[in-house]
């Protein structure tokens, strides 16, 4: 696969390649924001509960745990 | 009319089409849809691990997937495998190049890459019989500085350069699958969904794209940002995009609806973003910035809810584990920081 030297390319070529990649652009079929919107929400509600850094972590159960001094049972 | 001038209008007449179909889903904004739901309450994270050994700038840093050890790339030449867990340096790699800019970790935890100013990407391999940690290859065409890489398994890697292409290689013959040419600005930096079919980059054109990694094409570009995208990391379902630019703000991209659904920024915020990722659930962004803090916003309610000071320099770096447990950020100041 040759080597693409963004460099070399000529402005006319630049201009050409951005046409091209408008035309796959343009062709796009989108989503509604609002049903996107929706399984973001409902994406985050269903791991929220799981998540260390929002929902925090028991000292014991934490691997990062800082390391205690010694205790004498 | 010239060809030049005929392209430009073509140009700018595809734009405005794109525009129009972008208006003609937007029939709802993340705002709204999120008026029910209540802020996430303060999130005040810990430091509970200081991870000591660079001697200069931290620039980069990758968790491993088994969400314990991590790689730092500093320029003070070293690459370091961290056990995050005990802080025990696993490796300590020599690097022939001291400006590097980027690491990664594969997948499969057998190498580690990393690339800077030497323009090269380089792999060790981690796991060599006689246990030492050498150079596996060295994959050397951009003409530009390396500013990230990604393993996409331990026979291919994924490279955005400042010659504002990104590459696709094949380490085991260290030769070029594919070229991703599109940006018209230095690429800063790129992320791979779960899937590995598609990867995302970000560049100093202010734009984002989706690239689908077998066809080596640009599917989708994201404007909106009014300066260079340092940052960028797949929203964790894998349909949207988190951005983070020099511009100050962070920014939130559906890939379907093919457009921003909300911007993350303050009027106190002033300096650049430089690191982003999202924590697991996807309900917190932290984004690490200039101004040696990181701040974590609500992604939902896109407000600030916490902050991690503790560097006493730029925060270059920031990633949170896989399995979600604790994030960690590197520093200028040649610490990271393990936060929960």
């Amino acid at each position: 696969m040759p080597v693409i030297n963004v460099d070399d390319l000529t402005d006319l070529d630049k201009a050409k390649m951005e046409v091209t990649q408008l035309k796959v652009e343009v062709k796009l079929e989108r989503e509604k924001v609002s049903k996107c919107c929706e399984e973001v929400m409902e994406y985050i509600q269903a791991g929220v509960e799981e998540d260390i850094l929002v929902k925090g972590i028991s000292e014991e159960k934490n691997p990062f745990k800082e390391k205690g001094g010694c205790v004498i049972c | 009319m010239g060809e030049m001038e005929q392209l430009r209008k073509e140009a700018e007449s595809l734009k405005d089409e794109i525009t129009a179909a972008r208006k003609a889903v937007q029939d709802a904004t993340l705002q709204d849809t999120v008026s029910g739901t209540v802020v996430v309450s303060r999130v005040q994270l810990k430091t509970r691990k200081t991870l000591r050994g660079h001697l200069a700038k931290i620039y980069a840093m990758h968790w491993s997937t088994d969400s314990k050890l991590c790689v730092s790339a500093s320029q003070d030449g070293k690459l370091i495998v961290w056990d995050s867990y005990t802080t025990n340096k696993v490796n300590a790699i020599p690097l022939k190049s001291s400006w590097v800019m980027t690491c990664s970790y594969a997948p499969s935890g057998n190498m580690v890459a990393c690339g800077g100013l030497d323009n090269m990407c380089s792999i060790y391999n981690l796991k060599a019989k006689d246990g030492n940690v050498k150079v596996m290859r060295e994959l050397a065409a951009h003409t530009g500085y390396l500013s990230c890489c990604r393993f996409l398994s331990d026979a291919e890697i994924i490279t955005s350069s400042g010659d504002c292409t990104c590459v696709l290689w094949d380490i085991e013959t260290g030769t070029q699958k594919t070229v991703f040419a599109g940006h018209t600005g230095d690429c800063m930096s790129l992320a791979v969904p779960l899937d590995f079919k598609t990867f995302i980059s970000g560049a100093c054109d202010f734009t984002a794209k989706l690239w689908d990694i077998r066809e080596g094409q640009c599917r989708q570009t994201f404007s909106g940002h009014e300066s260079d995208i340092n940052a960028i990391a797949f929203f964790p379902n894998g349909n949207a995009v988190i951005t983070g630019s020099d511009d100050a703000t962070c920014k939130l991209y559906d890939l379907r609806a093919d457009q921003e659904l909300i911007t993350y920024q303050d009027s106190s915020i002033m300096c650049g973003v430089t690191s982003i990722a999202p924590s697991l659930s996807g309900r917190l962004i932290l984004a690490g910035y200039d101004d040696f803090n990181c701040n974590i916003w609500d992604s939902l309610k896109a407000e600030r809810v916490g902050v991690l000071a503790g560097h006493d320099n730029r925060v270059s770096c920031i990633g949170v584990t896989a399995d979600g447990m604790a994030c960690c950020t590197g520093s200028w100041d040649s610490f990271l920081k393990i936060w929960n």
